[in-house]
């Protein structure tokens, strides 16, 4: 393949040079050109999304208005459609995931990148990265099946006897409900925010470490001074990303919160999030309204997770950006 | 005094962190216990080559499944692939920096986006006009979810070819597109091969995007504009129906889909040994 222009001849070769020249100029451009058209697709998907969704969303959107987003009756046969107790469980089961998730997660970023020996850390990792290789829907088989009978038989019970005072842990032992989800959804988001923090942790310059082990500190103490202080804003960048995946996390959810679109103060209460609503009736919306009404809540999910992981890459870069002006 | 003070704390903070690690593993240990317990005598030759037993009737498999599953990936990477790639190569070859700085973001703003709302993306744009479900709109939904995984992978692989190989060979005369195609593109070729096998194994497992796209079928599907039957699927309505035999199948189910994901996992791992580890 390189032989092209490869004669000697005196004469031949401008003519040769040129033929080649201009057949590779115009096999660059193009090239350039269909590149640049793939890399475009994805710009127009994003954009594409956007436009459909809020034009197929429109009917619900005129309809309702802001009542939308604050009345809470979803009822099908009288044409009337408030998405409350879907945001409310949406965010609730998501806060309860990041309660749980975010010790554990950057404990263990921690542990990966600060405290292990050195022999352990990749088998561990990989141990990881094969939690978030497990799909939804067989989180959500283990929910069913194992999970939510474990709640209602062992945790629940124990727990309503307890701290049963508070309006959060009464009510009967379902099983299936807001705690279930929300314990799944931390199980599934972990391996995310460990992920990140850990890149994070790694992009922190072991300067920062040397510099604070030199001035006699403890390894938790270098840890807690000079990496997580530095590492700060791409841990929250973490944060926010595993708060992404929570949102709009489906198939797990769907299957052991209960599916009942009301607002309980009680953890052990069936809930309804947006992505769950969305996954059981969509196929089975028989008016246009409905059709409207689910996919409004759809496009809802849509703007608060794009923002969400917005800002979680911009944080994240900035840790990622910092290191590399350092090396540099 | 102080001074071993600060050396407790050191060691509890090492000792929860360590805990911390084994709360997040033990739940994946569960999960593939009671997996193997549950699926592994569901499990056999009838399961991947019978279709769907009626209600009451014992045996049957899901092989329509998982042909639906294999099919629903094939079209996916038809489109996915060739977009990912040449886009990654624009995103590290590109001098611009505006619009590959765009692109970067939004492809992973896109990757966060809830695959379920992919799901009504692929249903407004291509069943609704096509006024039915088909595979073709499952592996739309899918080729979306695949697309940022696939670009943004190539990308970094391309990046890091060698500045100097890429100049030996323009030094040649070798035209710029000949020189990405035939001596960066194989330089990267094993990561590349990582970026499709992870992206493959994320869209394996996806339910939601293909409920009201793929829609799923108990039969074997008759071409790419009608529904078809997928794994993850089957899983869940088995799953969500109250009989225990298909309980059984769907912990089966359960399994193998577990086994083609960690499969296609492993493939890219050792394709790339220590050459690159990423979960996006």
């Amino acid at each position: 393949m390189v032989q092209e222009g490869g004669t000697a001849e005196g004469l031949s070769l401008p003519r040769f040079a040129l033929s080649t020249r201009t057949a590779g100029r115009w096999g660059d451009q193009l090239f350039r050109l269909l590149v640049r058209a793939s890399a475009l697709a994805l710009l127009l998907i994003v954009l594409g999304m956007v436009v459909v969704m809020v034009r197929a969303a429109f009917p619900s959107i005129k309809a309702f208005g802001w009542r939308f987003l604050f009345t809470s009756t979803w009822d099908p046969v009288a044409q009337h459609f408030g998405a409350l107790p879907l945001i409310y469980g949406t965010i609730v089961s998501s806060l309860l995931a990041l309660l749980i998730a975010v010790p554990l997660g950057i404990g263990a970023a921690i542990y990966l990148s600060e405290v292990a020996p050195p022999w352990i850390r990749p088998p561990l990792s990989f141990l990881m990265e094969l939690l978030a290789a497990i799909p939804s829907v067989v989180y959500g088989l283990w929910g069913i099946f194992v999970l939510a009978p474990w709640l209602r038989t062992q945790v629940q019970p124990a727990l309503g006897s307890a701290l049963g005072f508070l309006p959060l842990f009464q009510g009967p032992p379902y099983g299936v409900g807001m705690l279930a989800a929300g314990l799944i959804l931390a199980i599934m988001v972990v391996p995310f925010i460990i992920a990140v923090s850990r890149e994070v942790l790694l992009a922190v310059p072991d300067s920062q470490r040397e510099a604070a082990l030199a001035l006699g500190a403890t390894r938790w103490e270098t840890t807690r001074l000079a990496v997580l202080r530095y590492a700060r804003s791409g841990l929250i960048g973490a944060i926010l990303l595993g708060l992404g995946r929570a949102l709009g996390e489906t198939m797990a959810v769907t299957m052991v919160i209960g599916n009942r679109a009301e607002i309980s103060a009680s953890l052990f209460a069936p809930g309804y999030t947006m992505a769950s609503m969305i996954a059981n009736e969509f196929a089975e919306a028989t008016s246009d309204l409905y059709l409207s009404a689910l996919i409004e809540v759809g496009l809802l999910l849509f703007v608060v997770t794009v923002i969400v992981n917005a800002l979680a890459r911009l944080l994240v870069w900035s840790v990622g950006g910092a290191v590399k002006e350092v090396r540099e | 005094m102080r001074a071993g003070f600060r050396r407790g704390v050191n060691a509890m903070m090492a000792g929860l962190t360590a805990f911390a690690a084994f709360l997040v593993i033990l739940p994946l240990l569960l999960i593939l216990a009671f997996l193997v317990y549950q699926g592994a005598s569901a499990v056999n030759l009838d399961f991947f080559t019978q279709l769907p037993k009626p209600v009451g009737e014992p045996g049957g498999g899901m092989a329509n499944a998982i042909v639906g599953t294999l099919t629903l990936i094939g079209l996916a990477s038809c489109l996915g692939l060739p977009l990912g790639i040449l886009g990654g190569i624009y995103l590290a070859e590109s001098r611009d920096r505006r619009l590959p700085w765009t692109i970067r973001f939004l492809a992973d703003v896109l990757n966060g986006v809830p695959s379920i709302v992919i799901g009504i993306f692929a249903y407004t744009i291509v069943v609704l006009p096509m006024r039915r479900f088909s595979a073709l709109a499952g592996g739309f939904a899918l080729a979306v979810i695949m697309l940022p995984i696939v670009l943004r992978t190539t990308e970094e692989l391309v990046r890091l070819v060698p500045a100097s190989l890429r100049e030996a060979a323009l030094a040649l005369g070798i035209p710029e597109w000949k020189v990405i195609l035939r001596v960066v593109l194989p330089t990267a070729r094993a990561g590349i091969i990582t970026g499709v096998m992870v992206s493959v194994a994320r869209i394996a497992g996806e339910t939601a995007p293909l409920l009201f796209t793929a829609f799923g079928n108990r039969f074997w599907h008759h071409g790419l504009l009608q529904p078809i039957a997928a794994l993850p699927l089957q899983i869940f309505a088995y799953a969500i129906a109250p009989y225990d035999d298909w309980h059984r199948q769907a912990w089966a189910g359960a399994l193998v889909l577990i086994m083609m994901i960690f499969l296609s996992s492993l493939v890219a791992r050792i394709v790339t040994r220590g050459r690159y580890s990423g979960l996006r």
